[in-house]
């Protein structure tokens, strides 16, 4: 019936993927767009600069829920090189629906979620991508 | 004030209006009056239900525009010169009959602003800044859009004054037991809303501008929801300060009123200061003009005051008690029809509609506000999804977000219908 309802982006919502609190996770991040509502809270484990484990809890639309749940199957087992370049139109192409300016925020939320746990890994120091509890799943 | 009762509300629609029937509305009729409702969204017809965010328009009022910009666009109390002066004229004749739609005593007590928010903040600024010192009290609720919140944070941060809520019961009425003792703390202003945004909720003005008044407090009232859709009556009201937005009773965006008791006005200092205000003007000193010129600095928005003022002849015309009659019997259809027809809905706010106005905020368990708005969307529907600029009540209530589909004069019950079968293709689509 809509573009923006696809079947996958609807199966996402109902079972995200990678869902649930991670128990040591090497960075938790939250993000949340006030305006609609849409909360998310991202977590990586991070070991020797791989995304081991990646886990998300939140609540919101459709788009936003689907987009965390796409977002986490992509970064999981990559080097956080490959994470650090994944970047806004790349998530746009794994949705693969025609998002309207007033949705991109939603569809966004995992995304910019991302970029802040990654500027806080960096913050935190190498040894955070050391910490052998970031392995734990 | 040719067109208006004494009442400001109910001018005696001619026999022959097709768009009053048995002293009711006829809403089909009425629609055709407002060219946008003809139009269609996504190829169906555009089924418009969110008239509490801002009314469509009649053509009334957009030939009023029209015809100012084509006939006799002038600025206004400046010129000599006849289109000038036949601005001015119906510029002043528009405040003369916005002021007697809410039955001000006088017409120099209506100051024309942008918007309820706008008003708000004058008063903050003006009144607020003289007024209110440190450890005053200003009693507010829960109810309020942002509008009636912040300019008050803002004030007492600066003032060193307090802010007190007056909370809700689960069905969105404020504790009026708890306002009781609030007035104890003797605060300097009540400020709250006529008619929730979010729930509808109707407040009883004239019982808590009294109390109010008795606990030695004023009282301002955001009218924003209220203007357009019951009659209102200041002088009955007893409040000091009334403000609301022309955008959301079917005039122009940039038109709006603040009306204050005159000896308020007169104690308050300018708001925003320049032209047209000023009475002498010196390198080093000025004397303020007279009500309401004070408070109106830089050239006004004409064409939107003047646009307006036909807003409120068309209102006048149709009768504000018939409005409100109209708009409560559809409140309970969609209440009603709702309820029965989508199971599992939330519906949020009053359920008695007597003291609700024409506003139904609702949620569904298998999706978000925002994916049900955008899927009625996709069937004509329009509707608001979000917290409705009222983040603190959608706090009081537990919920992340609502939709909201709200009415005006020309909302029927086929409008209702075309929301209900709309939620049943959006629960199809969210558990298939
Ligand atoms: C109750 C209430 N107060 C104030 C406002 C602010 O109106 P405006 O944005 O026109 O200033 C609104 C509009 O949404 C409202 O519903």
């Amino acid at each position: 019936m809509d573009d923006l309802y696809r079947d996958y982006i609807l199966e996402h919502y109902r079972r995200p993927h990678n869902f649930g609190p991670l128990e040591d996770a090497s960075v938790t991040r939250e993000g949340a767009n006030p305006l609609c509502g849409d909360r998310i809270t991202l977590q990586l484990g991070v070991v020797d600069g791989v995304v081991q484990t990646v886990g998300f809890t939140g609540r919101g639309c459709a788009i936003s829920q689907a987009s965390a749940s796409l977002l986490t199957d992509e970064i999981k087992g990559k080097p956080l090189a490959d994470v650090q370049s994944f970047g806004a139109d790349d998530l746009l192409e794994l949705l693969g629906i025609q998002i309207s300016p007033a949705r991109l925020k939603c569809a966004m939320l995992s995304h910019d979620t991302l970029r802040g746990a990654l500027a806080l890994l960096a913050e935190s120091g190498p040894e955070a991508d050391k910490d052998p509890a970031g392995a734990a799943t | 004030m040719t067109m208006t009762s004494e009442s400001g509300t109910d001018a005696p629609g001619s026999a022959a209006d097709p768009r009053i029937r048995d002293g009711r509305l006829v809403a089909e009729v009425i629609r055709a009056d407002f060219p946008i409702l003809g139009t269609t969204a996504h190829g169906l017809p555009l089924v418009y239900l969110d008239s509490a965010a801002t009314s469509q328009k009649p053509l009334a009022v957009i030939e009023a525009l029209d015809g100012y910009y084509r006939g006799y666009n002038a600025n206004v109390h400046r010129g000599i010169y006849d289109i000038s002066e036949r601005a001015t004229s119906a510029y002043e004749g528009a405040r003369a009959r916005i002021a007697a739609f809410i039955n001000a005593p006088e017409s120099c007590e209506l100051i024309n602003v942008r918007n309820a928010t706008e008003a708000i903040n004058l008063v903050a600024w003006s009144w607020g800044r003289a007024n209110i010192g440190e450890g005053d009290v200003i009693v507010l609720t829960e109810l309020e859009h942002h509008a009636n919140l912040v300019p008050w944070q803002l004030l007492a941060a600066e003032k060193g004054a307090r802010l007190e809520f007056i909370p809700i019961t689960d069905e969105g009425y404020l504790r009026q037991e708890v306002y009781a003792e609030l007035l104890k703390l003797k605060p300097k202003l009540v400020a709250f809303t006529h008619v929730s945004n979010t729930l509808g909720t109707i407040n009883p003005v004239a019982e808590m501008t009294a109390q109010a008044h008795a606990a030695g407090a004023l009282v301002l009232v955001d009218g924003a929801q209220a203007v357009p859709h019951l009659p209102v009556n200041v002088q009955a009201l007893g409040v000091d300060f009334y403000v609301f937005s022309g955008h959301k009773m079917l005039g122009p965006t940039g038109s709006g009123g603040l009306w204050a008791r005159r000896e308020l006005l007169e104690a308050m200092p300018p708001f925003m200061a320049g032209g047209d205000m000023i009475r002498t003007v010196t390198l080093r000193a000025s004397t303020w003009n007279e009500l309401p010129w004070k408070f109106e600095a830089g050239t006004p928005d004409i064409s939107a005051t003047i646009g307006l003022g036909a807003a409120v002849d068309y209102l006048t015309g149709l009768g504000m008690a018939r409005v409100r009659a109209h708009e409560q019997e559809l409140v309970a259809y969609a209440l009603e029809t709702i309820e029965e027809k989508v199971p599992g809905i939330s519906l949020y706010g009053p359920r008695d509609a007597a003291r609700r106005g024409g506003v139904v905020p609702f949620n569904l368990p298998e999706a978000h506000p925002h994916d049900v708005a955008q899927l009625l969307d996709r069937v004509g529907v329009c509707v608001r999804a979000g917290h409705h600029c009222t983040m603190p009540l959608h706090e009081r209530l537990n919920l992340p977000a609502t939709a909201r589909a709200s009415f005006s004069v020309y909302s029927t019950r086929q409008d209702v219908d075309a929301l209900v079968d709309g939620l049943r293709d959006v629960q199809r689509i969210f558990r298939s």
